[in-house]
């Protein structure tokens, strides 16, 4: 993606008055995501803290801490290497996982106590990150080519110009049926999406707060809040201490910078 | 152990003078973290209880123990070096051999564009399959602590990783031997024979200075997972021979025997590849130096069912067949004055198991692996199941069981041990 950035958004500013005018939903749903990860292309690196509450039924609260690094890959989905910080007993954990537009992604876990990394079953994307309501599929890099869409309204939220579309993984493994997204015409960011689950019914709202924009053009939530409405659970994530284009290379993620996470 | 501080003593300059280069360089901008100095580690409260009366004289039916295992960490240039120390140690109420401290890790580690450099103790795992680790062969086992064989004992070394486009090949030198640990004879669970744990017996006259060297080539090559490896030195897992000076000529009664660590060369390799939720292992070594040579194999696979009837738990289902060229058998015939035998217990035996994740805030967990001798030479049952209680306290429950085992088997030592262990962690 890094030697289109320049070219896309001129691109994009040619193909938007058609794509919005495009005679099929599909193509009309498909032109905003195309768009969206246009606008987030070239950001070359960055890397973050994360802290996630997780709350049960009864609001007992837990946290998880982590520190995270992600790097775009030309022409593929992204690699990103996260290690633990809490709960304790964890801490120094790492995940490196490289997400493919295509087929399945690639998972490592390392264990410290044990200096093993073990294989993750690339169809395990369904089930909960670290015991919260983000599944795993909900947190890695969010590909063009990993979802059918469909438009289906303009709308307002909280006082801004939404579009309102669908999206329906590719992946047969994918815990949900459909995802309905609100993304802000202004910036193309998600500002709210509800999933649905095997059985087409509501199983979790996300809500996106508080943006800020990074070097001018990229745009990060600082906090998601994800209710799940099926378990009265939920968790909230929250993002910090962005740094981008630091200078990470692939030597980052590899299997022997994971050895070496701590 | 002298030798292992005298590594640690060559390491501190280089350390030292790293450090003053990352302080002159002032081109980092100033809010970006390149330093970090952390403590963390774990205390661990253990109890033990044995469901039958045991086999041999000094050993109880209840054990309690407690363990500490810090460690500091300290990364700078960006993580590019990292200083890690990790002390063990525990107390142990009934055996004065599981008492015993170690250091786990006291290493240093440069990370550069193409290679990556571990000076000093570390720890190093190769291998895939579930119930056994045959290809892991770096770092002595910690018998004492587990007879699972999982827990190790630092080893002194120097690891060079070359990292090419075609795979990471590891070159290492192993300059100092670490002996494994045994029950003393008030330990449980044992072997008949108490094995003199400070009496090994070296093939090498150099015995632990013997400088052992190691080779690794590991890459992954898309749904494939692979590792070709070559060892030649000490052997990790000892032979045991009893001498003529341990046998009482009256009543012909053996007082102990010997651990004899033989120089052993042993390629193996290890494979593992992913299909959906399919992985499939295999390792395997052949290794000549120990009597006749022979090998060994393990191989298998795990199936996970993912959000089993749409709850969060994943269940994943464990088959492995283990098959190791030495026999299983350790009677009369076997044991001779003088001769050297082997106790290693799966030869032909079949392993079935069950991991459950309940993927909950808890991270509950349970695994349970049955291994059954294909012979007749009966099974081994192991238990692990643990929760999280808080942020920082862990619950676990242990239990090993052992059935029909015959007596003239390896295992046989063992056939009243079925214990249950529960263990109390914190971590900070």
């Amino acid at each position: 993606m890094k030697t289109s950035f320049k070219i896309l958004p001129a691109l994009a500013l040619c193909l938007l008055p058609f794509s919005l005018l495009a005679e099929t939903p599909e193509e009309q749903g498909l032109a905003i995501a195309v768009e969206a990860d246009a606008r987030d292309s070239g950001y070359v690196d960055y890397t973050n803290d994360v802290v996630m509450i997780l709350r049960n039924k009864q609001g007992q609260e837990s946290t998880r801490e982590i520190r995270s690094r992600t790097l775009e890959v030309d022409g593929d989905g992204d690699k990103s290497l996260t290690v633990f910080d809490e709960p304790r007993d964890v801490k120094g954990t790492a995940l490196l996982s490289f997400t493919h537009k295509t087929g399945t992604d690639d998972q490592w876990l390392y264990l410290p106590a044990l200096k093993r990394v073990k294989r993750i079953a690339s169809d395990n994307k369904s089930g909960p990150f670290m015991g919260s309501e983000f599944a795993y599929e909900d947190i890695t890099s969010q590909e063009v080519e990993k979802y059918t869409y469909k438009f289906l309204r303009d709308d307002t939220l909280d006082g801004m110009d939404v579009f309102v579309f669908e999206r329906y993984p590719v992946d047969k493994k994918s815990g949900y049926t459909r995802q309905i997204i609100w993304m802000d015409k202004d910036q193309y960011k998600e500002r709210k999406i509800e999933y649905y689950d095997r059985k087409n019914a509501l199983l979790k709202t996300l809500v996106f707060k508080d943006y800020q924009q990074f070097l001018d053009k990229f745009w990060r939530a600082r906090e998601m809040y994800m209710e799940n409405h099926q378990t009265g659970k939920s968790t909230t994530l929250k993002q910090s201490n962005y740094q981008f284009q630091t200078g990470l290379t692939d030597r980052d993620f590899d299997k022997n910078s994971l050895k070496r996470a701590r | 152990m002298q030798r292992l501080f005298a590594t640690t003593l060559l390491l501190l300059p280089g350390l030292l003078l790293a450090d003053e280069v990352y302080l002159k360089d002032d081109s980092k901008p100033p809010e970006e973290k390149v330093y970090r100095g952390e403590v963390r580690g774990n205390v661990e409260f253990e109890g033990t209880y044995f469901f039958e009366n045991p086999l041999f004289e000094g050993q109880s039916n209840s054990d309690l123990s407690i363990a500490a295992e810090p460690e500091y960490i300290y990364e700078w240039n960006r993580g590019d070096d990292i200083f890690t120390f990790k002390p063990f140690y525990r107390y142990d109420q009934r055996d004065d051999e599981r008492s015993h401290g170690d250091i786990r890790e006291l290493s240093w580690i440069h990370a550069a564009d193409d290679w990556e450099l571990l000076a000093g103790v570390g720890k190093v795992f190769w291998g895939v399959t579930e119930a056994v680790h045959l290809v892991d062969i770096i770092n002595q086992t910690d018998t004492v602590e587990n007879i699972d064989g999982e827990e190790k004992l630092g080893q002194p070394m120097l690891d060079l990783s070359l990292i090419r486009d075609w795979g990471v090949v590891d070159l290492f030198v192993l300059p100092y031997f670490r002996e494994r640990t045994f029950p003393s004879s008030d330990g449980r669970p044992r072997f008949a024979i108490p094995i003199l744990t400070d009496d090994a017996l070296y093939e090498s006259s150099s015995e632990q200075h013997h400088v052992d060297l190691a080779a690794r080539w590991s890459n992954s090559i898309g749904e494939w997972d692979i590792g070709v490896s070559y060892f030649y030195g000490t052997t990790r897992e000892p032979t045991f021979v009893i001498l003529p000076e341990n046998i009482d000529p009256a009543t012909g009664t053996v007082s102990g025997a010997n651990p004899l660590y033989e120089i052993i060369s042993q390629p193996s390799i290890d494979v593992q590849g992913i299909f959906g939720s399919w992985l499939w292992k295999l390792e395997a070594y052949h290794r000549s130096g120990q009597g006749d040579s022979f090998a060994a194999a393990a191989g298998g696979f795990e199936y996970t069912f993912v959000g089993v009837g749409e709850s969060a738990i994943d269940v994943g289902v464990i088959s492995e067949y283990l098959y190791d060229g030495r026999d299983d058998e350790v009677g009369a015939a076997v044991i001779r004055p003088g001769v050297a035998f082997s106790t290693s217990p799966f030869q032909n035996d079949l392993v079935l198991g069950t991991r459950i994740a309940f993927n909950d805030a808890q991270s509950s967990e349970i695994l349970m692996v049955a291994i059954m001798d294909l012979d007749g030479h009966g099974q081994t049952y192991s238990v692990e199941a643990s929760r999280r209680f808080g942020n920082d306290w862990v619950f676990a429950l242990e239990g090993n069981a052992f059935g029909n085992v015959p007596e003239n088997t390896s295992l046989a030592s063992f056939r009243k041990d079925s214990n249950i262990r529960l263990k109390f962690t914190r971590y900070f």
